[in-house]
C-alpha cells in the first residue's frame, strides 16, 4: 500500500547550520519571521511547525558561544501567537521535563491545545546538566541515569492531569457550569513527583496533545515506543533510517501499540537546483557558509577540549592529542560522548583526503540530506517513506524566514501529484493530520 | 490631564454568576475566539490595556482553598499564552497576563513575557501574583505550605519577599541582553558581541539564577510590571519592582488615604526612578444585571474592590470625582462579559471623551510610552 508522507518544519535554530551571514537572512526573533515560516508550512499543508528550546546559552572556553545564532523566544508563547495566524498547522513546542513541573507544563500544553483548536504538540526533552540548572530553583541535581525515569513519570503525570477532567465536564446549562463528577481529584505518588489536587484547565480538544520524543538511546527508544506519537530522529540516511525504523516499530507491540501509532520523522535538510550539478554547487556554498573559519576552529576545539585559537583554519589539524578532561564546551550535545574516538576519526580522514581544518569540518559537520532538482528530491523523499526508512521528515531550513519557500513551491506539488501527500487538510487537529486516534481517557 | 483606563478580563465577568447573564457565551470561554472578540472591542474603545487573571488551582469563593461549587465558572487558560494568542489580532492595546511567582520559575516567566513583548511589538506587561493557597502548593509538591493565617505578618512578608526576588530576577534577565548585542559581524564570524550579554548572578534566600536570558531584549526593554495591593506590605512590594499598582479604595477619602500609603511605601523602600502609577480597581455593572445575578448565585456579590452599579455617565462622574485623590487611572472589572465591556467602550469612553478626559486615538504603539514611561537602557550597559 502506498504510504502517505508526513512533513514538518523546524524553525532555523542556534546551530551553525543556520546561515545568518546570508543577505537574505532575516531576524531570528521578530514575530514576522515565525509567521512567515509557519504560514509557508501551512501553505504546503505540513503536519506541524516545530520549535526547539535551550534554557541556557551555550558556552565555549568559559564564555558565551558567539559564532552561531544566539537567542530565541519561549516556544509556547510564540506558538500561541502563531495559533492566531494559522488555521490547521500543528504547533510543536520543545519543553524540558527536568526544569519544569508537570502541573504547569500540562496546563500550558492544554491551553495551547484549546487556543489552537486541537493543534498542540509537546516535544518532551530531558537534560540533567548542572550548567542549565544554574538558571532554576532546582539546580542541576538530576543524575544522568534518572533523566528518562523523570521524563517518563513527568509525561505520565501530565496525562493523569489531562484525564482528570471529563471531556464533557463543562455543561454551562441548568445552573451548573461543571457537571457533577466532571472534575476528578488527582493523586500522583512516584519517585520524582508526589502531587495531589485538581487540575484547572478543561480536557484538551485532542484529549492529549501530540507527544514527540527525540531520544536515540535504548532507553530513549523504549520511552518513545511506550509513550510518543512522533519520533524526531537523527537517522537521515537510507540504510540507517531503515534499521532505526525497524527497531523502533518492532518495540511497539510490547506496549500494546501498533506500528501506525508512532510516526518516525528524521530531521533533514535540502538544497534545490535547476540541475543536479547546480544543486550540488549550491549545497557546497551553503556548507561553506555554515562553517566559517572561526566555526571550524571552534568545532575542533570542542572535540579536542583545548584552546586552538592560534591555529590556522586553512592549515592542518593540530599535532596535539585531545584533552579528554571536562572539555571546553557547555550546552551542546554534539561535544559529549567519546571525543577521543571522534578526534582519531577526524585525523584519519584529514590525512587520507589531505584536508585543512575548515575542509574537514565542512566535510564532517554539515551533512545535507536531499540535494537535487525538485523532481529528484521528491523521488528521494518518497523512496525513504515507501521503503520504511521514515514516515516523513522534519525539514530544517538553513535560512530564516525564506528557507522553506522553494520546498513548498516546487517539491510539495510533486508529492501531491504522486498522491503520496495530502492536497488539503482533511481534519482540524494535528492528530487528524498524523492519522492518530484521540487518546482515550 | 487625561485618564488612563484598563480593563480586567476574567472568565465570563467578575460576577460569579456572570456566565448565566443574558448574552453570555459560557460555552466559548475556552476558545480563542471568545477572547479575541473581547480584546478587539477593548481596543476599539482605545483602552490602555487589558489584564488576564491566572491561578494554579481552580477558582474558588474562598480565599485560601478550593470550594466544591459547580455553579460558577471553573477552569481557565494559561494567561501568558492567552495574551500571546491575542497579540497578532490587535495592534495597539496592552496585554498584561498574570503569573504566579510563588511556584513558577522566574526564568520561565522572564522569557515568556519578553516573547509576548516581541510578538506584540512592545505591548506586553506582567502582573506578578503570589499564591497563599496550600492546595496550589500541593499541585507542585515541592514545599511545605501550611494554611496562611492572615494575622501572621512575618510569613506574609516572607511570601512577598520571595515574590520581590522573582520580580528582581525577571527584570535583570530582561536587561541581560543589551539592545545592540546582535552584531552579525562576518569578518570575525560573530553573531553577537558577547560583551553585551550579562550574567545576572542573582543569589537570594529562595533561589539563585545565573543568566543571561535566552531571549534577546524585547521592544520595550522592560515590559510594564503591574501589581495589585490591599495593604502596606503589597504596596512596598509594588514600590520595589512595579511600574503600576492597582488599589481598591471604597470611596474618595479612602483613595486619598491609600495614595498616601503608597507614596509612603515608596519612601520606605527607597524607590528610585518614576513614581508608581496608581490605578483604582472598580467592579462595574452598567447593565442592571447585578440583582438578578446575586439571586442566581445565592448571595450578594462580595469584592475586594468597590462595586459600582449605574450608568456610564454616573461612572464617569465617579472616575472624575475620585481622580484628584491622586489616581492616575482605573482598572475596571466588568461584572458581566461582554455586556459591561461594551458599555465601557461604547458608553463610558465616549462620555469621557466628550468631557475632554480620554484619548481619541492611541498616542503610542508601545505600552510604556502610553504612561509616559521612557524605554529604559539596560542596567548592564556600559556608559559609552
Amino acid at each position: 500500500m502506498t504510504k502517505q508522507i508526513h512533513l514538518a518544519a523546524h524553525f532555523p535554530g542556534v546551530n551553525n547550520t543556520t546561515v545568518w551571514s546570508d543577505p537574505r537572512s532575516g531576524s531570528q526573533i521578530d514575530f514576522d519571521s515565525f509567521r512567515h515560516l509557519a504560514q509557508t508550512a501551512e501553505r504546503g499543508k505540513f503536519d506541524f511547525f516545530f520549535l526547539a528550546e535551550g534554557l541556557r546559552l551555550r558556552e565555549m572556553k568559559g564564555r558565551i558561544h558567539d559564532l552561531d545564532v544566539v537567542g530565541r523566544p519561549e516556544s509556547l508563547t510564540v506558538l500561541a501567537a502563531l495559533s492566531a495566524v494559522t488555521t490547521h498547522l500543528g504547533l510543536a513546542a520543545t519543553v524540558n521535563s527536568t526544569f519544569n513541573e508537570p502541573y504547569e507544563v500540562a496546563r500550558r500544553l492544554a491551553s495551547l491545545d484549546h487556543l489552537s483548536g486541537g493543534r498542540a504538540a509537546w516535544n518532551v526533552v530531558t537534560s540533567w546538566d548542572a550548567f542549565t540548572g544554574e538558571n532554576f530553583r532546582r539546580g542541576g541535581y538530576l543524575a544522568e541515569a534518572d533523566r528518562y525515569t523523570r521524563a517518563t513519570e513527568f509525561l505520565q503525570t501530565a496525562r493523569e492531569l489531562w484525564d482528570s477532567w471529563a471531556p464533557d465536564a463543562v455543561t454551562a446549562a441548568d445552573g451548573q457550569f461543571i457537571r457533577p463528577g466532571g472534575i476528578s481529584t488527582f493523586h500522583h505518588e512516584g519517585k520524582h513527583f508526589t502531587i495531589t489536587g485538581q487540575f484547572n484547565v478543561p480536557r484538551p480538544p485532542q484529549g492529549h496533545p501530540v507527544i514527540i520524543q527525540a531520544g536515540d538511546s535504548d532507553e530513549g527508544r523504549n520511552f518513545a515506543a511506550s509513550s510518543a506519537d512522533v519520533i524526531f530522529s537523527r537517522h537521515s540516511k537510507l540504510e540507517e533510517g531503515r534499521a532505526f525504523y525497524r527497531d523502533v516499530k518492532s518495540r511497539l507491540p510490547r506496549y500494546g501499540r501498533s506500528p501506525d501509532d508512532l510516526k518516525i520523522l528524521p530531521a533533514v535538510t535540502y538544497v534545490l537546483g535547476d540541475t543536479q550539478e547546480d544543486a550540488a554547487e549550491r549545497a557546497a556554498e551553503i556548507r561553506k557558509a555554515q562553517v566559517s573559519p572561526q566555526t571550524a576552529i571552534s568545532f575542533v576545539e570542542g572535540v579536542w577540549g583545548r584552546d586552538l585559537s592560534a591555529y590556522d583554519p586553512d592549515g592542518p589539524l593540530p599535532d596535539l592529542e585531545p584533552d579528554l578532561g571536562p572539555g571546553v564546551s557547555e550546552g551542546r550535545a554534539q561535544f559529549r560522548g567519546d571525543r577521543g574516538a571522534v578526534a582519531a576519526k577526524w585525523r584519519a580522514l584529514a590525512e587520507e583526503k589531505n584536508l585543512s581544518i575548515r575542509e574537514l569540518v565542512i566535510e564532517t559537520a554539515a551533512p545535507q540530506t536531499f540535494v537535487g532538482t525538485a523532481a529528484s528530491v521528491a523521488e528521494e523523499i518518497n523512496l525513504f517513506v515507501q521503503t520504511d526508512a521514515a514516515d516523513g521528515f522534519i525539514f530544517v531550513p538553513h535560512l530564516t524566514p525564506g528557507g522553506l519557500d522553494d520546498l513548498v513551491d516546487q517539491v510539495v506539488p510533486l508529492l501531491q501529484e504522486k498522491g503520496v501527500f495530502r492536497a488539503d487538510y482533511t481534519g482540524p487537529t494535528l492528530r487528524d493530520h498524523l492519522g492518530l486516534t484521540k487518546e482515550p481517557s | 490631564m487625561t485618564l488612563h483606563l484598563a480593563v480586567a478580563l476574567d472568565g465570563a465577568g467578575w460576577h460569579p454568576a456572570a456566565w448565566r447573564a443574558e448574552g453570555a457565551r459560557p460555552d466559548r470561554l475556552f476558545t480563542a475566539g471568545y477572547w479575541a472578540e473581547l480584546v478587539v472591542e477593548a481596543e476599539r474603545g482605545l483602552l490602555d490595556w487589558v489584564t488576564f487573571e491566572d491561578s494554579l488551582g481552580l477558582q474558588s469563593s474562598r480565599f485560601d482553598a478550593p470550594d466544591d461549587r459547580l455553579d460558577q465558572v471553573r477552569g481557565r487558560l494559561d494567561a501568558v499564552l492567552l495574551a500571546a494568542a491575542l497579540a497578532p489580532l490587535t495592534s495597539r492595546i496592552g496585554l498584561i497576563p498574570t503569573t504566579i511567582v510563588t511556584h513558577t520559575e522566574p526564568f520561565h516567566v522572564a522569557i515568556g513575557i519578553a516573547s509576548l513583548d516581541h510578538a506584540s511589538r512592545g505591548r506586553a506587561g506582567w502582573r506578578p501574583r503570589l499564591s497563599a493557597r496550600p492546595d496550589e502548593a500541593a499541585h507542585f509538591g515541592r514545599r511545605e505550605f501550611p494554611p496562611l493565617d492572615v494575622a501572621d505578618v512575618a510569613r506574609i512578608r516572607r511570601l512577598f519577599g520571595e515574590a520581590a526576588d522573582a520580580v528582581e530576577v525577571v527584570r535583570r534577565l530582561w536587561d541581560s541582553w543589551e539592545d545592540d548585542a546582535e552584531i552579525r559581524d562576518a569578518a570575525t564570524g560573530r553573531f553577537i558581541d558577547r560583551d553585551r550579554l550579562h550574567y545576572i548572578d542573582f543569589q537570594g534566600e529562595w533561589f539563585d539564577v545565573k543568566g543571561p536570558s535566552i531571549t534577546p531584549r524585547s521592544p520595550q526593554g522592560q515590559p510594564l510590571v503591574t501589581s495589585l495591593g490591599h495593604d502596606v506590605v503589597p504596596y512596598e512590594f509594588a514600590a520595589r519592582g512595579s511600574d503600576v499598582v492597582y488599589v481598591t479604595p471604597q470611596d474618595k477619602d479612602d483613595a486619598r488615604r491609600i495614595v498616601g500609603q503608597v507614596r509612603e511605601a515608596e519612601a520606605t523602600v527607597g524607590r528610585t526612578g518614576p513614581e508608581l502609577k496608581i490605578f483604582a480597581d472598580l467592579v462595574v455593572f452598567l447593565g442592571g444585571d447585578k440583582a438578578r445575578l446575586d439571586d442566581l448565585d445565592g448571595a450578594a456579590l462580595v469584592s475586594d474592590a468597590h462595586i459600582f452599579e449605574g450608568t456610564p455617565e454616573g461612572l464617569a462622574d465617579l472616575l472624575v470625582g475620585w481622580r484628584d485623590a491622586g489616581l492616575d487611572g482605573y482598572r475596571l472589572r466588568p461584572g458581566v462579559l461582554p455586556g459591561d465591556l461594551s458599555a465601557i467602550t461604547q458608553g463610558l469612553v465616549p462620555e469621557l471623551q466628550a468631557r475632554g478626559l480620554f484619548r481619541k486615538a492611541y498616542e503610542t504603539a508601545d505600552l510604556r510610552g502610553r504612561l509616559g514611561l521612557a524605554r529604559p537602557v539596560s542596567r548592564y550597559a556600559r556608559a559609552s
